[in-house]
C-alpha cells in the first residue's frame, strides 16, 4: 500500500459552513480548493447579500466550488444539519468522483497541506473519521445534557430563550416525558466536525427512513453533535471515533479561539484542521497550512499538548489557584477550593512557656518562623522588619482591615513554609478560617497565656481582669477547635500535661514540620514557674475558676477549712 | 407616618441612582466645549478610549502611542483647563476628539459627569476604555494579542466588562531623582511594585470588590488604612447608554457590570492598570493639586503625599518586585487569564 496509487484514489470534498467573516471563509475555501479538494459552500442566510456577493467574486477564479442553498442557521438548531445535508447532497451530485467528505466551517484552518490529509485518508480509504460516543455510557459533553438530549423535546433556542428553555426542560422532567427513539438507532454524540466516506454519507442521505429520522432529530438538543454521529453507527462499516479537526470547548461549551501565539503549538500538534481561528490572527492565517514536503507526511495528529494547555485553563477558570484572593477570584466562604496555598504551622502557648521559642524554632525547622503575626501591638514578622514578605505592612490596622487576605497573601507569596505564634491576646478573627483549613497545623498548649502574668508586676485586680478576658477568648477558640468542622491538624495539650513532659511534647509538635538536618537537640529555656500554684489559688479564691490550665498542678499546702469555704 | 422608615428595595435604589447619574451627566453637557470633534471617524466595532486630564503634556506622546499600538481606534479627551499646551498637542492628533472645560473637577464628581456624558453620546455599542493619562492597561497575552482580540473574546463569552486593578509603580530611590523625559517609557524608571499587600472586601450594595493597599497605603495611610485609595477598577466596558460610572471607574451601574470575579473558587480573566503616577513630575503635581483642592476626600491623598514626598521619600522597599511582563503578574496572582487560553 504505498503512497501514489492510493493517493489518486482519494478525492476529497469539503462542506464549508460559513456564517460570519466571509473574507476569512473565502481564504479557507481557497486553501481547500488549491489543495485539490472540491468545495460546497453554505452561507448562513443571515449574512448580508453584499458580503456574499463579494465572497463569490473573490472565489470566482477557482474551479470546483458549488454554492448550496442558503438556510438561516441558529446555534443548536436542526437548521445546521439541514444546511449540511443540502450542501453534502449538492457536493456528491456535482462531483461524482468524490470519495471522502470533510465537514468544516469558515473558521476552520487547515494546518497541514491538504495533500497530507488525502494521503492519510488513503491509508485506509473505507474508514469513517467521526467522533461518535455512546450517549448512554459516557458523558461526552461539557456542562450540558447527555442522554436527555434524546429523550426530551427542545423546540426553543437555548441562547435566546434560556429561561423558557430551562423551565420547559424542568417541566418535561417532572411530567416524566420520554421520547422514544426511532427503531434501530442508538444515540451517539461527538464533535460536529467529521470526515465521512462518500459511501457512508450517501447511505445516510439516501436512507429510506430519513424523513422519520429528520423528524425525530428536529426536536433533539444540538442535533449537529448527534445526527451524523448516530446515523454513522447505522451505516458505516468501520468508524474511527475521533475528529480530525482540533476543536476544544470551554466549560460553557464555547469553542476556544486560536491566536498568533498558538502557532508553534498548533504546528507541533500535527492536526490537519484546527478551529476556531480568531479572524484577525493574520500571522496564523499566513503561517498555515504549512507547505507540502516532497513526500506526503502520514503521521497521525497528536493534539495532546494543546489539549493539556486548554484543560489547564479550564481548570483555572473553574477551580482557580488555591489560596488566591484577587480582583477576579474572591471565593465565598467554603467555596475556596483550598483556603490557603501551602501548609503552615500555628503555635499557641509555646512562646509563653519558652520565651526564646521563636529563635529556637528557627534553628529547628526549614521554615519562616514569625512571632505573633496577629498580635495586638504590631505584626511580628520573623526578624521584625517594618515591611514583611510581599511588601505586607507590619501595621496592625492594615492587617485587621482584611486578616484573611493578610494570611493568605503571606502564605502565597513566600516560598518556604510559614510558622507563627498565636495566643488569646491576638486577633481572633481567623480562628474559624484556620481551623477549617487542611493546610494548617495547630499546636496549642491551653492556659499557657497565664505564665507571662507571673512575672508581671501588675496589681492582682488587673491580673484577674486580664485572666478573665484571655480565658474567655481561649474557651471560645476551643469551641472552634473542638467542633466537627475542623479540617486542620489540631494538637491540644493542657498546660499541666505539657509541663509534666515538656521535652517529649515539644519535639512531638515538630513531627510534621520540615526539620533541618543539623538542628541542635537542646531545649529552649523554660520560664520560671515559681508562684503558679499560688496564683491559681488566688484567682480561684477571687471567684474566677481557671479552666484552661488543666488539673493536677501541685497545689500549695492549704488548710482544709479554707478550701471548703472557697467552694 | 414617617416615610423615611419604609424600606426601599436596593434594586429600585440602584435604578434611581443610575438614572440620576445619567440625567446629571446630561444636564451638565454644556460644561464641555468641543475643541476638535472627529467622532465622525468612529466606525462600528471601534475601540474608544476616554480620558480626563489636566496638565499632562509630557506624558501624552507615550500614552497615545501605547494605546494606539494596543488597538484603540479613537481617543476622546476632556481637557480640564490645562495651561501647559496639552490642548494644542491633542488637537493636532488625527485620532483624538477634544473637549475643553473649566468647570470644577470636584463638582463634576471628579470628572465622571463629563465621562458619563461622552460615553452615553459616543460610546453606545463600543468597547470603551476609561483611563487616566498615567494608567497603562496590561492584560493576559497583551504581548502577543491586541486589544480587539480581548474584546472579541469577552464578547463571545458573553461578558460586557473587564476588570483591571490599579497597580502603583515606583522607582527605586527618590521619586524626583530620575527626571521623566517626554516620549519615553515611564516604566523604565518606575518599574517596581508591591507584589502582595492588597486587602479586599466586597461591597454588597454595588457588588464590586473594594481593593486597597499597595505602596500608598503602606507609606501614607498606615494610621488610617480605610481612607487609602481604592485600587479596583473596571475600565473596559462594552458601553450602553443606560450605563453609568458611579465613583471614578471603581464601580458602575447596573450592578452586574461590577461582578467581574468568580465566587465559586474559579478565576475569571482580569488585567492590571500600571499606574505611572510616581515619577519626577509628581511632586509639582501634588503641590498644584493641593492648592486646587479638587480631589477626592478633600485631597487627603495629596496632602499625605506632599507631606511624605517633600522629605524625599521613596516608596521602594526590599520586598518590591521589578516588573517583567504580564506572566509575572499572573504568577503573583495580581491578574489572571481565566479561561482565555
Amino acid at each position: 500500500m504505498t503512497g501514489p496509487v492510493e493517493v489518486r484514489r482519494v478525492r476529497l470534498g469539503v462542506v464549508l459552513l460559513c456564517h460570519a467573516r466571509l473574507d476569512v471563509a473565502a481564504h479557507m475555501a481557497r486553501i481547500w480548493v488549491q489543495g485539490g479538494a472540491r468545495v460546497a459552500i453554505h452561507v448562513d442566510a443571515k449574512a448580508s447579500a453584499r458580503s456574499v456577493a463579494r465572497m463569490q467574486v473573490e472565489l470566482s477564479d477557482l474551479p470546483g466550488i458549488v454554492w448550496s442553498h442558503r438556510h438561516t442557521c441558529a446555534w443548536g438548531g436542526f437548521s445546521l444539519v439541514r444546511a449540511t445535508q443540502d450542501a453534502a447532497r449538492l457536493l456528491l451530485d456535482s462531483f461524482a468522483d468524490i470519495t471522502h467528505v470533510y465537514l468544516a466551517s469558515g473558521a476552520c484552518l487547515p494546518l497541514r497541506p491538504v495533500r497530507d490529509l488525502t494521503a492519510f485518508l488513503a491509508q485506509d480509504p473505507d474508514r469513517d473519521h467521526i467522533e461518535s460516543v455512546s450517549a448512554i455510557d459516557v458523558g461526552w459533553t461539557v456542562g450540558g445534557l447527555n442522554e436527555e438530549r434524546f429523550t426530551l423535546f427542545y423546540p426553543l433556542d437555548w441562547r435566546r430563550r434560556r429561561w423558557l428553555f430551562d423551565r420547559l426542560t424542568d417541566w418535561q422532567r417532572r411530567l416524566g416525558i420520554r421520547r422514544r427513539l426511532p427503531k434501530g438507532l442508538t444515540p451517539h454524540l461527538g464533535a460536529q466536525w467529521w470526515c465521512l466516506t462518500a459511501v457512508t454519507l450517501r447511505a445516510i442521505l439516501d436512507d429510506p427512513r430519513r424523513a422519520e429520522f429528520d423528524r425525530y432529530f428536529r426536536m433533539v438538543w444540538i442535533p449537529d453533535e448527534s445526527y451524523f454521529q448516530t446515523l454513522a453507527r447505522r451505516h458505516a462499516t468501520r468508524i474511527e471515533s475521533h475528529s480530525l479537526t482540533l476543536a476544544k470547548f470551554d466549560h460553557d461549551g464555547r469553542p476556544y479561539q486560536l491566536y498568533d501565539d498558538h502557532a508553534l503549538m498548533l504546528e507541533e500538534s500535527r492536526c490537519f484542521v484546527a478551529r476556531k481561528v480568531w479572524p484577525e490572527a493574520a500571522r496564523l492565517l499566513a503561517h498555515f497550512p504549512r507547505p507540502a514536503g516532497a513526500r506526503p507526511d502520514l503521521s497521525a495528529p497528536q493534539p495532546q499538548r494543546i489539549e493539556r494547555l486548554i484543560n489547564r485553563t479550564v481548570r483555572r477558570r473553574l477551580l482557580g489557584r488555591p489560596g488566591l484572593y484577587m480582583q477576579s477570584r474572591f471565593p465565598r466562604k467554603d467555596a475556596e477550593n483550598g483556603k490557603t496555598s501551602a501548609p503552615y504551622a500555628v503555635f499557641q502557648g509555646f512562646s509563653d512557656i519558652f520565651p526564646g521559642f521563636e529563635r529556637w524554632l528557627t534553628a529547628q525547622v526549614d521554615a519562616d518562623v514569625h512571632g505573633h503575626l496577629l498580635g495586638p501591638e504590631t505584626v511580628e514578622f520573623g526578624g521584625r522588619p517594618q515591611i514583611g514578605p510581599g511588601a505586607i505592612s507590619s501595621s496592625t490596622l492594615i492587617r485587621d482591615r482584611d486578616p484573611h487576605g493578610f494570611l493568605t497573601a503571606l502564605i502565597r507569596i513566600t516560598t518556604r513554609m510559614q510558622a507563627f505564634q498565636f495566643s488569646p491576646r491576638d486577633n481572633q478573627a481567623l480562628n474559624w478560617f484556620i481551623a477549617t483549613d487542611p493546610n494548617a497545623h495547630i499546636h496549642v498548649v491551653t492556659g499557657a497565656w497565664m505564665l507571662p502574668l507571673l512575672a508581671s508586676d501588675m496589681p492582682f485586680d488587673d491580673i484577674r481582669r486580664v485572666t478573665a478576658l484571655l480565658q474567655r477568648a481561649e474557651i471560645k477558640q476551643m469551641d472552634v477547635l473542638n467542633s466537627v468542622w475542623v479540617k486542620a491538624r489540631v494538637h491540644v495539650h493542657e498546660l499541666t500535661d505539657f509541663l509534666a513532659r515538656p521535652q517529649e511534647m515539644l519535639f512531638q509538635s515538630l513531627a510534621h514540620l520540615p526539620r533541618l538536618a543539623d538542628a541542635p537537640t537542646d531545649m529552649p529555656q523554660m520560664r520560671d514557674l515559681h508562684g503558679l500554684p499560688e496564683l491559681l489559688r488566688r484567682l480561684r479564691n477571687s471567684g474566677l475558676r481557671p479552666r484552661m490550665s488543666g488539673d493536677g498542678l501541685p497545689m500549695p499546702e492549704i488548710p482544709l477549712p479554707e478550701r471548703t469555704a472557697a467552694e | 407616618m414617617r416615610m423615611g422608615r419604609i424600606p426601599i428595595p436596593d434594586r429600585l435604589r440602584r435604578r434611581a441612582e443610575r438614572q440620576y447619574l445619567i440625567a446629571r451627566a446630561f444636564n451638565r453637557r454644556r460644561a464641555l466645549r468641543p475643541v476638535v470633534n472627529r467622532t465622525a471617524q468612529i466606525r462600528k466595532n471601534d475601540i474608544l478610549a476616554l480620558v480626563t486630564m489636566r496638565n499632562e503634556r509630557v506624558r501624552l506622546p507615550f500614552f497615545l502611542n501605547y494605546y494606539r499600538n494596543l488597538g484603540v481606534n479613537h481617543f476622546l479627551f476632556v481637557n480640564n483647563d490645562s495651561d501647559d499646551g496639552s490642548g494644542n498637542y491633542l488637537a493636532e492628533q488625527p485620532d483624538v476628539s477634544l473637549w475643553w472645560t473649566n468647570a470644577g473637577y470636584k463638582r463634576s464628581r471628579f470628572g465622571m459627569d463629563w465621562i458619563n456624558r461622552l460615553l452615553a453620546k459616543y460610546g453606545h455599542g463600543h468597547w470603551c476604555l476609561t483611563i487616566d493619562p498615567d494608567e497603562f492597561l496590561i492584560y493576559p497575552h497583551c504581548d502577543s494579542r491586541p486589544l480587539p482580540a480581548l474584546t472579541d473574546w469577552l464578547e463571545a463569552s458573553g461578558r460586557r466588562s473587564f476588570p483591571a486593578m490599579l497597580l502603583d509603580m515606583y522607582p527605586r530611590g527618590h521619586i524626583e531623582d530620575e527626571p521623566y523625559e517626554e516620549g519615553t517609557d515611564p516604566f523604565s524608571i518606575a518599574r517596581w511594585f508591591d507584589p502582595a499587600n492588597y486587602t479586599i472586601s466586597k461591597n454588597p450594595y454595588y457588588g464590586n470588590l473594594w481593593i486597597q493597599g499597595g505602596p500608598r497605603t503602606r507609606k501614607f495611610f498606615t494610621a488610617d488604612p480605610l481612607s487609602g485609595p481604592a485600587l479596583n477598577k473596571t475600565p473596559l466596558v462594552k458601553w450602553d447608554w443606560r450605563y453609568a460610572y458611579v465613583s471614578s471607574t471603581h464601580m458602575l451601574l447596573p450592578r452586574h457590570l461590577n461582578m467581574v470575579y468568580d465566587e465559586g473558587g474559579g478565576e475569571m480573566a482580569s488585567g492590571c492598570l500600571l499606574h505611572a503616577k510616581f515619577l519626577s513630575t509628581f511632586a509639582d503635581k501634588s503641590a498644584e493639586e493641593l492648592d486646587r483642592r479638587q480631589h477626592y476626600a478633600n485631597s487627603k491623598e495629596y496632602k499625605a503625599y506632599h507631606a511624605g514626598l517633600r522629605g524625599g521619600t521613596d516608596l521602594w522597599c526590599s520586598e518590591s518586585r521589578e516588573y517583567a511582563d504580564w506572566r509575572q503578574l499572573e504568577d503573583l496572582g495580581l491578574i489572571s487569564r481565566g479561561n482565555w487560553a
